[in-house]
């Protein structure tokens, strides 16, 4: 039996290529059809906000790769109910299905995946 | 016990010195690697091109020595190195940039081949951050 993979994203979108990089492994990870679940911890929230304008600071926009999960078989989608909180980010209006987990959630989460990447 | 290692951090990065002796420890405690993969930040790593002062040490240089001497598959990932100005001879060609920076021992590919490392491993260790 495949190997299950977590990726656990934790860049802003607008910091660099990390968040990007990080989706990359989903995507490929997506297209051998693997058992994967990808994780929004700490910056990594501020992917899943609503109605961003990326073309504003001269970014190409992350949220059209981000909505390819799910086609690409990645619908184990999560974030972390604290980073979401001390950002002051609402879970109603993200812009991706995700489960909205709390500390304890977090640890089983982790503990249920085979291997796990952080990025 | 298989590994397969990524690295996320440059030779510079105290976490790219860490994979390099955990890889090293590994083989002399009789380990396999079955894979190493460079990605991010990691792909500076396979750069000819990264001059160290004489003091300090060449952590990209060391890299290559080790995965030459004892044989390892050591990929660095293509998407990442475009990015970054890491190229081999036919990409520097296809893109038509005056240089390629990217010797032998390292092989250009892609993603898959961290999730084909990653399901051929009992573990998955990835070194990156500081």
């Amino acid at each position: 039996m495949a190997k299950s993979l977590l990726i656990i994203s934790r860049q802003a979108p607008w910091s660099g290529p990390s968040a990007r990089e990080a989706l990359d492994i989903a995507l490929a990870g997506g297209a051998f059809d693997l058992p994967l679940g990808m994780l929004f911890l700490d910056d990594g929230v501020f992917q899943l906000v609503a109605r961003q304008q990326p073309a504003l600071l001269q970014q190409k926009n992350l949220a059209a790769n981000l909505q390819a999960l799910p086609m690409f078989g990645v619908d184990e989608l999560f974030a972390a109910a604290s980073s979401l909180a001390e950002r002051g980010l609402d879970s109603a209006g993200l812009s991706l299905p995700v489960a909205v987990l709390d500390d304890a959630g977090l640890a089983a989460l982790i503990d249920r995946f085979d291997q796990v990447v952080t990025l | 016990m298989k590994f397969a290692i990524a690295v996320f951090s440059p030779g510079h990065a105290p976490s790219s010195r860490r994979a390099l002796l955990f890889a090293q420890a590994a083989l002399a405690g009789g380990h396999e690697i079955v894979r190493l993969f460079f990605y991010q930040d990691g792909v500076h790593s396979a750069s000819a091109n990264v001059v160290t002062p004489q003091d300090e040490n060449d952590v990209a240089a060391q890299w290559r020595d080790f995965i030459t001497t004892q044989r390892l598959d050591a990929v660095v990932c293509i998407a990442a190195a475009l990015r970054r100005g890491v190229l081999n001879d036919e990409e520097a060609n296809r893109y038509q940039r005056p240089a390629a920076n990217l010797p032998t021992p390292w092989e250009l590919s892609g993603l898959g081949q961290l999730h084909e490392a990653a399901q051929g491993a009992d573990r998955l260790l990835c070194f990156g951050g500081d």
